[in-house]
């Protein structure tokens, strides 16, 4: 292309400058990634290693931290509460997945097809995506009031219950707001996959003869897999992060019956100023965290983006 | 993508016996179906009932609120909850919220922009850890280190500045905007750079002339994803900040609550108000709005 200026090196056989050629090979500088290492280092990596720090102290969040041994991990291991929160967190992991996974795919499928009314009806769908986790919480608190919300809007006295105020209800309905909160996400996400199959599939399997029910068994479902897998990762991983809807929709109350591990660590450390117990409860959410995350990634196979490529 | 329509490129040995009895018809799904129509229908009773609950009982007045059937509309529709959240302050909360969501997503995306660069185009051990190092970043759960972070912040003496919640931001930012940067940053044609760096082109030029423009959707996409998360973030703003004059959107939402619970028509009017913005958003720009929010995820 260039080659006019290039002559002298041409005649030397070779193809260019010698220094550019260096940086041809080496390519840009690492120095490029530092400032966005720096950043993720300072604010996430190193407090990640303080929070392991901080849960061998003792710390009221404002006087001094002092070195403490294994004591705040002896209370927390020893609390009933961290155990409930446990268990409360598995409930809600289990519950908003098994909620949300059908209901996402099957409207990722019927939002992904071409009629009007579905792209029409997409669109409000979703809304939700554009509130935040406590504008959520906020209107299902004033919705769900036995009161003045649903139930005796719609003259259903099943309905007027006192649905956040009752311990046996209270998680179900935090896996129903959790749903309508994060359905919409996950909807577009698998909407995103099944608009990836190729048509051609579908064509072959219509002069096969092949019904709907067959088509989104034999087709659809083997061709979202990596799309499952994705989806699924992000819900149960991220169902570690539900703290700010359920903080401002039941505060982890009544009693303990909706106190999540993030909302007992929060609570531990901001309410009770027990910030040792605090980190040690910190440290148990990011191991967990990583477990989980490692475990769908080996369940969903090494080879991602290779095998997805030979399933188009 | 490109081969919606494609013919069969096997010649079939069966040039389709079916169609002597149906007429060509337009391929996908044959008969209408009910059933997916009806869930659909009622999915979207689920959805629009507590938005439509919302919008009409921020349109009440308190008498109204406590007398009229909660699911219709009011009789005599009032303005007044939307005059007491904006006299409360809402515009200051705005202006916090555009301030650091603004401050965060620019440089977040700034330095992911250039990281994913340099681990697409450049060599070596040290970027790939630093690629490494990002990926474990997104298996953490990394609000778990909020209380190091407090403990930064306060040391540094920025408790309840907007600061302190820019940088955080954009540290956690980070991660996902690197990884999806520079999946796309691998689709742009090698030989693009080869020529460019024939014509002496140094690697800062390229990134931004070549790079940028031929990434600038994903940047977008990026961008987007990143904002709203900064701007519906709760956590940050409730273990960081505390003064007023440091409140964001969603923290003023929850203080509000607490402040006029008994007024619930006002704070649902706040919660309205709250999400304006977005919905003007996405009214205008609906589709680069969702291709942001799953980010890459479906790629």
């Amino acid at each position: 292309m260039s080659s006019t200026t290039t002559s002298p090196q041409r005649a030397l056989g070779v193809e260019h400058a010698p220094g550019t050629r260096r940086t041809l090979e080496k390519g840009p500088s690492g120095w490029l990634a530092v400032p966005a290492l720096a950043f993720f280092m300072l604010f996430a990596i190193l407090p990640l290693l303080g929070v392991l720090f901080l849960s061998f102290t003792r710390w009221d969040g404002l006087g001094e931290i002092k070195l403490d041994g294994l004591s705040s991990w002896n209370t927390v291991l020893a609390d009933p509460v961290t155990g409930n929160a446990l268990l409360v967190t598995a409930k809600i992991m289990f519950f908003s997945f098994i909620v949300q996974a059908p209901i996402s795919l099957l409207l990722g499928v019927f939002t992904a097809a071409s009629q009007k009314y579905r792209a029409a009806l997409a669109v409000l769908y979703f809304v939700p995506l554009l509130l935040s986790s406590a504008a959520v919480a906020i209107a299902f608190k004033a919705l769900l009031d036995p009161n003045f919300g649903l139930g005796p809007g719609l003259g259903l006295p099943f309905l007027a219950q006192d649905w956040l105020g009752n311990s046996d209800l209270v998680l179900f309905v935090v896996v129903f707001v959790i749903a309508w909160q994060f359905v919409p996400f996950h909807t577009l996400i698998y909407q995103g996959g099944v608009r990836q199959i190729p048509a051609s599939l579908y064509e072959a399997a219509q002069i096969d003869g092949a019904g709907r029910v067959q088509q989104f068994f034999n087709i659809t479902l083997p061709q979202l897999k990596y799309t499952m897998i994705t989806s699924s990762t992000l819900m149960v991983v991220g169902s570690l992060a539900y703290f700010d809807l359920v903080f401002v929709l039941t505060a982890g109350g009544p009693g303990y019956s909706t106190r999540l591990l993030p909302l007992h660590m929060y609570l531990t450390g901001f309410k009770a100023n027990d910030m040792g117990a605090a980190s040690a409860l910190g440290v148990i959410l990011v191991v967990i965290g990583l477990a989980l995350a490692l475990f769908l990634q080996r369940l969903g196979g090494k080879n991602r983006n290779a095998s997805q490529l030979e399933g188009a | 993508m490109a081969s919606t329509t494609q013919l069969p490129t096997a010649p079939s040995p069966l040039p389709a016996p079916v169609t002597t009895r149906r007429r060509p018809q337009k391929l996908g799904r044959s008969r209408p179906n009910f059933l997916g129509g009806l869930g659909g229908w009622l999915w979207l009773a689920v959805i629009i009932v507590p938005v439509y609950y919302v919008v009409i009982t921020s349109l009440k007045n308190q008498a109204g609120f406590f007398t009229s059937n909660p699911m219709l509309p009011p009789a005599e529709p009032t303005l007044d909850n939307y005059k007491l959240v904006l006299e409360n302050d809402f515009a200051k909360y705005f202006t916090n919220s555009l301030i650091v969501t603004v401050g965060s997503v620019v440089p977040a995306l700034f330095v992911a922009f250039m990281a994913a660069y340099a681990i697409v185009r450049g060599k070596g051990r040290f970027l790939s850890w630093t690629n490494n190092v990002f990926l474990l970043g997104l298996a953490i759960p990394l609000h778990a280190t909020i209380i190091p972070i407090y403990w930064m912040i306060t040391k540094a003496h920025m408790y309840d500045t907007l600061l302190a919640l820019i940088l955080p931001s954009i540290a956690f930012a980070i991660p996902v905007s690197v990884l999806i940067l520079s999946n796309f940053m691998r689709d742009v044609p090698n030989e693009l750079f080869e020529s460019m760096r024939l014509d002496g082109c140094s690697d800062w030029a390229m990134m931004w002339r070549l790079a940028l423009p031929m990434t600038k959707p994903a940047v977008i996409t990026v961008g987007i994803y990143n904002a709203l998360h900064v701007w519906n973030g709760f956590l940050f703003p409730l273990i960081l900040t505390q003064s007023p004059d440091t409140r964001v959107l969603p923290l003023s939402l929850w203080t509000f609550q607490g402040e006029f619970s008994v007024n619930i028509p006002a704070v649902l009017a706040s919660v309205v108000l709250a999400t304006l913005p977005l919905l003007v958003i996405y009214i205008v720009a609906r589709r680069q709005l969702l291709s942001g929010l799953t980010a890459g995820f479906s790629k």
